[in-house]
Order: C-alpha cells, then sequence, then structure tokens
C-alpha cells in the first residue's frame, strides 16, 4: 500500500467473459485504489480457455479449462454469467441486461469477443448443420453426433466448411468422435491465411494421411436435407455433391459489436468498435479490448494480442500512459495430429527479403524461413509437419538469427545456439506476457527448481501452452548453469522412463533386476522402479513373478497373488471368463467361501470376488479352487483384468454375433499379460452394447458383417470413451488387430499410464494408430505379433505354479518365528449375513467365521 | 540407536547378549531383499534382508493404515541407505533409522527400529 490515496476508476463495468475479460480482471485485481468490477457474459460458464476447445475430446473437461477462477473470489470483482447485456445508454452510463439487471458505470469495457459466422446459403438451418467456436458448440457437436450415429445405425461422415486453423481442429474433432471428415475450402490451400502456399500443400498432404479428405478451391452452395429432414448432404459450388450426416461451419468470425453500434459508437466498415492505441472509444467512458475492438481497421482474432489491449487498459485506468501495439502475429496447429506453424512475414513481402526453403517430401515436412536481404534477420518462417523450431525461432522475430538459416533448415536441424544466447528482453510467453529474462529470474532469484514452479510463479506457459518447449529449455539450461541437476527419470535410480527401458531390456537380452540396473541405473531400486522392471521381465515372457530374481520386486499384490485391503487381508478373485461359471464350479467357490468364512460378492468385473483371506490362508484356499479347475484371475496385476461380456447371439435376441464365445477367446489370450497398467475388455453382441465396451482400454463391438474394435476406452476418474480403430473385422483378423494394440501399448506407454492417455497421446493420434496397427504401415506387425504368440506359448497359470513349488509357498508364512499365529489385530464385525472389517471404536471378533457365527445368533434371535 | 552389526562369519556374541538379543531365525530362513514378519514377545516385527545379507528390523504396524503390512512392503534404498515403502498407501522410511522419509502428503510418523545381528547365520534381535 502507499501512503498517499490512490484514486482508481471507480465502478468498472466488463461486457463479455472470454479469456481477455479474465485477463483483465487479474490485472486489476493486482491494484489497489478505488474501484470495484462486474464482468458480465451470456455464456453460463465462468471464462474458459477456449484455445484449448478440442482437449474435450480427449478427455479434458469444461471445468478443466477454466481459467485461473481465484480471481472471482476478490470481494471486488462480481462475475455474472449466463445473462447478455442488451442496452448501453452512454449519456446515463449504464448497461441492461437481458434479465433487467441495471450495472452503472465510470468506466465500461467492451470485450465482446466474436461470433462465428456462416454464409447465408440454403439449408444452414436444418439440424445438423453447427457451429466451432464455444464449449455450447462443442456439445451440440458431440450430442449430435451421437444421436445421429444411433439414429442412422451406420459410421457418419461429416464436412467442415473452411479449412483454417478452426476448421482443421473441427475435423479432428469429426474423427475423434469416429465421423470420416471432409474439409471444404474456398481458398487455394489450407491455412490460407497463415501459410504459402508451399506449407499449404505440405499441410494436405499430412492431414489427407490423417484421414481427412481436402477439397480446396470450391464453396459450399447448399445444404441438402435428407429424408428425415436433418442433414443428407453438400452441394459444392464445383457441382459436386458430398453425402454427409453433420456439417460444421467454420468460415471465419465477426466482432460482436452490436451494443456499441446501437449506442451510436462508431463501427469500423468490416465490423469492430473502433479504438486507438489507447483502446478508447469515441466515448471518453468507453474502452474496447480483443476481437470486438478494430484497431487501425483490422480485428485480430488471437488471444495474446487482446491479453495485450487489457493490459493497457488497466494501465490508462491508473493514469498510465502505455499503447498497445500490433506484435506480429503468430499462429500454430494444435491437436489435430498434423502440426503447422507460421509467423511474421509468411508470404515475404517486405522489400529484399529472401526465402530459405526445405522441403522434406519423405519425412513430410516443410520448412521455410524469410530473412532481411542479408539474410541475418529473421521476418517470418513457416513450419509444417515438424514445428519443434517454432518456439525458438518465434521470439527471434526481427532480430539477428544468429546462424546461417540454412543451419536450422537442414533435416537434423534444431540447431543449439540459439537456446542459450536468448537475450533477456525477448517475450518468451506472449500470452503471460512473460520475458526470457523473469523465466531465469524465476530459477535465479525466486527460488523454483521445475518447470512446474516457473509455470506457477510467472504463469508463462498456462494460457496456449506452445512456449512451453522453450520454457523447458530456458528454465533447464538456467537450473544447469545455476548448479542445479535436470532429472527426467523415473526415480532415483533409473534415469530412462519406462518404454526406453522396456526396449533396452528387450535389445539387450536382460534377466534379472540386478542386470538392468548394473547396465542402466544405479542403487537397488525402490517401490517405484522394482514394479516397472518386474512388469517389463513379465511382459518379455521371463519367468514366473515369484521366481528368486523376481520375487523382491513384486508388491505386495503380485507378491502374493492377491489383492491387499484396508485391513492387511487379501482378496481372491478367481478367472471366470465371459462371466460363465458352472454350477458345479460355483458350488466349489461357495463351500471355500463358507469354510474360510469370506464376504462374497459379484465384482464389477462379472466375477466372484472373495474377500478377507489371511496371507497364510491364501494357499489352501487356491489349493481348492486349482483342484476345482479355478485359475488366477490376476485381479491384482498391471494386466488384463477381465473381459466382460454380454450373453450374445447363444441366447440373445438382437445378439448379432457370439459375443460370449469372442470373450471367452479374448480372455484366454491375454489372461496373465503384463502391462504398464491393468486393462479391461469389453465385447458387446450388437450395438446396444450391453457389456459397455466403449468404456474399456479395448472394446469389441459386433456388427451383422463382423467385428468393430474400440481403443483407448477407461472409466474411473476420468471417463473416456474408447475410439474408433478398424472396422467389420473377421474374428482371426480382430484377434491380431487386438494383438498389436496391446504389444505396441506395452512397449510404448509409460509407467502406470493407461491405454486412454496412451492413446490421446499417440503421435499422430488415432489415425496414426490404425495406420500402425490396422494397416501396418511401419512394418511392426509381424513382430508385435510374435510378442503375443510368445506369450500365449507360455502362459502358465501362476497360483498352480506357486502351489507346486515350496520355495514360492515361503512368500505366505506371516511370521517366520511362528508360523502357525496369525494377526492378532484383526477384528471383524456381522453385516447383512457376512463380515467386515471393524471400523475404529467398534468391537468386533478376532476373525470372519466368529463374526459370522455371532451376526447369525443376532439374527436367530430378532427372527419373531 | 546405534547401527546393527554387520552380518560377519565371526561370532560376536558379548554385543547382542549384552543387549539382551534374542535369536529370531536363521539367516536363511529369509528371502534376499524381502521382508519377514517375526513375533518377539508380544511385539510385531518387520525383518528386513538386504541384498548384502545384512538384516534390519522396524516395527510390522503401518502408522498410516493401522494394519500389520510393513514386512510386505518393498525394499529399496534412497540416495545408498536402505529403504521400505508400505504396501498400503506407499510411505517411505529409511530402515536404518526409522525416519519416514516421504509421508506421501500427510504428517511425517517415524517408526521404532529395533537392532538386529547375524552371528553364526543366526538372526538375533534386540526386542
Amino acid at each position: 500500500m502507499r501512503n498517499d490515496v490512490v484514486h482508481g476508476p471507480g465502478r468498472v463495468v466488463v461486457v463479455g467473459a472470454g479469456m481477455v475479460a479474465h485477463r483483465f480482471a487479474e490485472q486489476l485485481c493486482a491494484r489497489d485504489g478505488d474501484w470495484t468490477l462486474t464482468v458480465v457474459g451470456d455464456e453460463p460458464h465462468r471464462p474458459y480457455d477456449r484455445v484449448h476447445l478440442s482437449d474435450v475430446f480427449t478427455g479434458r473437461t469444461a471445468e478443466d479449462l477454466v481459467l485461473a477462477p481465484e480471481v472471482w473470489d476478490d470481494p471486488r470483482v462480481t462475475l455474472v454469467t449466463g445473462d447478455r447485456a442488451v442496452r448501453l445508454d452512454r449519456s446515463a452510463q449504464t448497461v441492461t441486461t437481458a434479465s433487467g439487471r441495471v450495472l452503472a458505470y465510470d468506466h465500461l469495457v467492451l470485450a465482446t469477443g466474436s461470433w462465428a459466422w456462416v454464409p447465408r446459403a440454403e439449408g444452414t438451418d436444418l439440424p445438423g448443420v453447427l457451429r466451432y467456436r464455444t464449449l455450447e458448440d462443442v456439445e451440440a457437436l458431440r450430442a449430435w453426433v451421437t444421436e445421429r450415429a444411433r439414429t442412422l445405425g451406420r459410421p457418419l461422415r461429416g464436412t467442415v466448411v473452411g479449412g483454417g486453423v478452426l476448421g482443421l481442429e473441427a475435423a479432428a474433432a469429426l474423427s475423434t468422435l469416429g465421423v470420416a471428415p471432409t474439409v471444404v475450402e474456398f481458398a487455394d490451400r489450407l491455412m490460407a491465411v497463415q501459410l504459402d502456399a508451399g506449407g499449404g500443400e505440405a499441410l494436405r498432404v499430412l492431414v489427407t494421411g490423417l484421414g481427412v479428405d481436402v477439397r480446396t478451391s470450391t464453396a459450399a452452395t447448399r445444404v441438402v436435407g435428407a429424408a428425415d429432414g436433418a442433414v443428407g448432404a453438400l452441394e459444392l459450388s464445383d457441382g459436386e455433391v458430398l453425402d454427409t450426416d453433420v456439417v460444421v461451419y467454420s468460415t471465419g468470425v465477426r466482432p460482436r459489436d452490436r451494443l456499441a453500434r446501437e449506442s451510436g459508437l462508431p463501427v469500423a466498415e468490416r465490423g469492430g468498435v473502433v479504438v486507438g492505441p489507447t483502446c478508447r472509444t469515441a466515448d471518453p467512458a468507453v474502452w474496447a479490448i480483443g476481437e470486438v475492438a478494430s484497431h487501425d481497421g483490422e480485428c485480430v482474432g488471437l488471444v495474446a494480442p487482446g491479453n495485450a489491449m487489457a493490459d493497457v487498459v488497466v494501465n490508462r485506468l491508473f493514469g498510465g500512459c502505455r499503447l498497445y501495439e500490433r506484435s506480429p502475429d503468430g499462429t500454430k496447429l494444435k491437436g489435430v495430429g498434423v502440426d503447422a506453424a507460421a509467423f511474421g512475414d509468411v508470404l515475404g513481402l517486405t522489400p529484399g527479403a529472401l526465402e530459405v526453403t526445405f522441403a522434406d517430401p519423405v519425412a513430410r515436412t516443410y520448412r521455410k524461413l524469410v530473412v532481411s536481404d542479408d539474410a541475418r534477420v529473421l521476418l517470418g518462417g513457416v513450419l509444417v509437419g515438424d514445428i519443434e523450431l517454432y518456439a525458438q525461432l518465434r521470439p527471434l522475430l526481427g532480430r539477428p538469427l544468429g546462424a546461417d538459416p540454412s543451419a536450422y533448415l537442414a533435416p537434423t536441424g534444431g540447431a543449439g545456439p540459439v537456446r542459450s544466447d536468448l537475450p533477456d528482453d525477448v517475450v518468451l510467453c506472449s500470452c503471460a506476457n512473460v520475458s526470457v529474462g523473469a523465466v531465469r529470474a524465476a530459477v535465479t532469484e525466486h527460488g523454483c527448481r521445475s518447470v512446474g514452479d516457473v509455470k506457477a510463479s510467472t504463469r508463462a506457459g498456462t494460457v496456449c501452452g506452445s512456449c512451453v518447449p522453450l520454457l523447458t529449455t530456458v528454465v533447464n539450461s538456467t537450473l544447469e548453469t545455476s548448479g542445479f541437476t535436470v532429472s527426467t527419470a523415473m526415480c532415483e535410480h533409473f534415469a530412462t522412463s519406462r518404454a526406453e527401458l522396456y526396449a533396452l531390456v528387450r535389445a539387450e537380452g536382460l534377466r534379472t533386476f540386478t542386470e538392468v540396473v548394473a547396465r542402466h541405473g544405479r542403487g537397488r531400486g525402490c517401490a517405484v522402479c522394482r514394479p516397472v522392471v518386474a512388469s517389463i521381465l513379465s511382459s518379455l515372457g521371463i519367468g514366473h513373478v515369484l521366481q528368486p530374481d523376481q520375487a523382491s520386486l513384486q508388491d505386495t499384490n503380485d507378491h502374493l497373488l492377491a489383492n491387499l485391503q484396508k485391513d492387511g487381508t487379501y482378496s481372491v478373485v478367481p478367472r471366470m471368463p465371459g462371466g460363465e461359471v458352472t454350477p458345479e464350479k460355483l458350488l466349489v467357490l461357495a463351500q471355500v467361501a463358507q469354510e474360510f468364512g469370506l464376504f462374497t460378492r459379484v465384482t464389477g468385473a462379472q466375477r466372484i470376488g472373495m474377500f478377507g483371506a489371511r496371507q497364510d490362508q491364501l494357499p489352501a484356499i487356491w489349493r481348492r479352487l486349482v483342484d476345482a479347475g479355478f485359475e488366477s484371475g490376476q485381479a491384482y496385476g498391471k494386466s488384463l483384468r477381465a473381459v466382460k461380456t454380454c450373453v450374445g447371439q447363444a441366447w440373445c435376441r438382437f445378439g448379432v454375433q457370439d459375443s460370449s464365445s469372442m470373450a471367452v477367446r479374448l480372455e484366454l489370450r491375454y489372461r496373465g499379460l503384463r502391462a504398464p497398467h491393468k486393462f479391461k475388455v469389453g465385447v458387446s453382441g450388437c450395438a446396444r452394447e450391453c457389456a459397455e465396451a466403449r468404456g474399456k482400454d479395448v472394446g469389441v463391438i459386433a456388427t451383422e458383417k463382423g467385428w468393430n474394435v474400440y481403443v483407448g476406452g477407461n472409466g474411473g476418474f476420468t471417463p473416456r470413451h474408447a475410439e474408433l480403430l478398424a472396422e467389420d473385422l473377421d474374428d482371426d483378423r480382430l484377434v491380431q488387430v487386438v494383438d498389436r494394440f496391446l504389444a505396441l501399448y506395452i512397449r510404448s506407454a509409460d509407467r502406470l499410464q493407461r491405454t486412454a492417455p496412451w492413446v490421446a497421446a499417440f503421435p499422430g493420434g488415432v489415425a496414426e494408430l490404425r495406420r500402425v496397427v490396422v494397416e501396418d504401415s511401419r512394418g511392426l506387425g509381424a513382430e508385435l505379433d510374435a510378442e503375443v504368440e510368445r506369450h500365449v506359448a507360455g502362459y502358465v497359470d501362476e497360483w498352480r505354479a506357486t502351489l507346486e513349488d515350496p520355495g514360492k509357498l515361503r512368500a505366505f508364512i506371516p511370521y517366520v518365528n511362528a508360523p502357525d499365529r496369525s494377526d492378532p489385530d484383526l477384528s471383524y464385525v456381522p453385516e447383512r449375513g457376512q463380515a467386515r472389517p471393524a471400523r475404529p471404536g467398534e468391537r468386533g471378533h478376532p476373525d470372519l467365521l466368529s463374526a459370522r457365527a455371532a451376526g447369525a445368533t443376532t439374527l436367530q434371535e430378532d427372527a419373531p | 540407536m546405534s547401527h546393527p552389526t554387520p552380518a560377519t562369519a565371526t561370532p560376536t556374541p558379548d554385543v547382542p547378549t549384552a543387549l539382551g538379543a534374542v535369536r529370531v531365525c536363521a539367516l536363511d530362513d529369509l528371502l534376499p531383499e524381502r521382508g519377514a514378519g517375526a513375533i518377539v514377545g508380544e511385539q510385531r516385527v518387520a525383518l528386513f534382508r538386504l541384498a548384502t545379507d545384512e538384516v534390519l528390523a522396524v516395527q510390522q504396524r503401518d502408522p498410516y493404515s493401522g494394519a500389520n503390512v510393513l514386512s510386505r512392503g518393498l525394499v529399496g534404498d534412497r540416495a545408498g541407505e536402505p529403504t521400505v515403502t508400505s504396501p498400503m498407501y506407499k510411505q517411505v522410511w529409511d530402515l536404518r533409522t526409522g525416519a519416514c522419509l516421504d509421508p506421501v502428503g500427510k504428517d511425517p510418523v517415524d517408526l521404532r527400529v529395533h537392532a538386529v545381528a547375524v552371528v553364526d547365520g543366526q538372526v538375533l534381535l534386540v526386542p
């Protein structure tokens, strides 16, 4: 606090609650003085990250996208969502909203952004014609596709009108939803605003390779209805008619300037509220920032300039003299499986500019740098296919390159010298306006020790994320020069990731932890790396999990081949392929549960689980089960859990394939296969999907012609539907595709990474995964097949093998000097005819049987 | 707590007997780099045989879950010092000192440690 009285701007009202309004609020909250702020927006959400809208299709929720919400907790700030400002009375200095709120202001900031423009054409009002701009649009797209696929009962086709960044993201979203997309672009190339002809062509090749059909130099003239009145086809100006079940328009945006227009404020010829470099409109009490503001006759549809405008207005409200200056644009295409980026003078229009281009048709990359006539100063660039250089080069715009331009573009690329030589005043994160110097200071002066620390401290890299690679480089090099070690290691014993270690163990034929740690690690391991090595050895088919050199690597679940429960006892879950069990075997389960008093229930995976088995009881229980023909269900392992299924064609009136038999075949094939994490499979006998297969890591759904296979589904903390990998496969081909998918996952996933995030992060997306797994584009097929075949051939039931080996049974002795005594602290109480562990304060019985007996007595006494 | 006497072929009976040590089991009863439960008097302890054949002991009770499971935790090291990780909620302790090295977001709770010696292939423990 300063001593003198700080006068502030008084009542500030912001109309619009988008990213730029959020930035404005953040900046204002950092100021003392006399002010209150009301932000009013018509979307029902708190301001969210529109740049990452597409992430909603890869597992992020709307809540995840909300921008730092703490600012709305400030008592000086009021956020009104779901209410639209409908009238601006400049003489009374009030804004009226649709719900009748009247907000008086001393300063009004227009931040209404823009709306997605759809050209006037016949049929654009049909159901199934959508846009791609807001969370609502995204939800509407998802809902339409789901509903329409159900109605039509077949995979959908979709069309995106507009081949810009957002259009390509929309096409990728359609792909993710299982819709085959076509992109229609009026210009002669994709991303026509940002890319040059060469870059546009390279992008077309890459995007087409991802399964997106591309039509350029043609316009959508008419949407044609299907028989039921929804979208059926799209007519193009060249006469072609595309069959399509959904049309997404991404044909540009228009500033939402109606409020200003109706209040008599000057509006630019191409729309947008006219502002000067102070961002003030013709009315001194009214400001405009972001996409609704027209500066020099232009509205800019990017976050960074909008944020810069917000900063200027806050500065001015407190008497500052900052001016908005248009900085050169950079654009990056994200999340569509293809990378493209461009910045600065893309077309080389600066007098004397030189272009240095490198196109590699094999690696499918295109790189171009535009430099000054002496080849020293960087003026712009285009990168398609591989944009690693973007983060390095973008900050050097208008500065000396420091090296020959061709050195950056050569196939090996990634010339190092710029990294450490970046001047402190270069802006590293343009969204949050953080300089390289500020990042370095965060490490050297403010104690940050990781990229995460620096993000939290400076907010760099927290908005669009495109600077994170450069941020990482700068943080790590600063840490190194300051004498701190930078680690990407799995733990202190291994500097490698799980996938790297898997490859090394496989290539070098290592067979024990001692060998692995001697070659690639140090020390004696820990609870992080030991189970990883155990899992790798098991995936590679090297021996039993309890053989002497592996037993000490196993987490207690794998060590005792059972699942640890809260009181130190274990659950027993035998395999029950297809959820089927004969009455004879069911009777054995009943007898075992009765004899040991085990709490018995049906699990979520269509099996029977028996709880409360002590360490020392496990071998006796399993002896009975193995003798009756049961085998381990691996419910304890990071391995196949169960293949859930419906009864299928054998009994069901609607089944179109024999799902039960397929589920049994898959479960017996992958039983005991250890992976980076547990994985689950589902098989449904028809599109009704009773097995909920799309919530599984691998989902198989019967069609009239065969099987569709979906991958990367997940229940759990972040539910995610599996994505379509291949269609209409026959039985053997289905097995082959699943084999290859699992083998590839086991090879390359991170430690404890389930298939959902692995698929989401797979370079090139599901389309590339499809090429590798289904089309065998990398020629890995035979190798992957062989890995699964080896597993199938080498499978032995872990419990049977354990019972046959006295050495392995030593693990089950609870007290080495008192083998007959069991844990005296166990305590149980009766519940619903069975027994469960006593809670703190409850007086219980020392074992399950006595607790059950006590329960039975009570029941008898209670009986009438 | 002093460091336990390392394993050795030379008998050093004075040290353990002077401390009131009792025989628990043979070294061969323990699996390398794995824990085992034991009952000494009325105390339950978790014994750990390291790769060097040194044996260390801590309380069996996991202070975070209240379950008697620490002998079933994974053995490892931090900067060369032997550790055990609880199988229940993954807290990590130094096996020599009992100090809690990673409380996994809770307040650190140390373990009781017991002095152990291996004499003539027999594991002796001070209760």
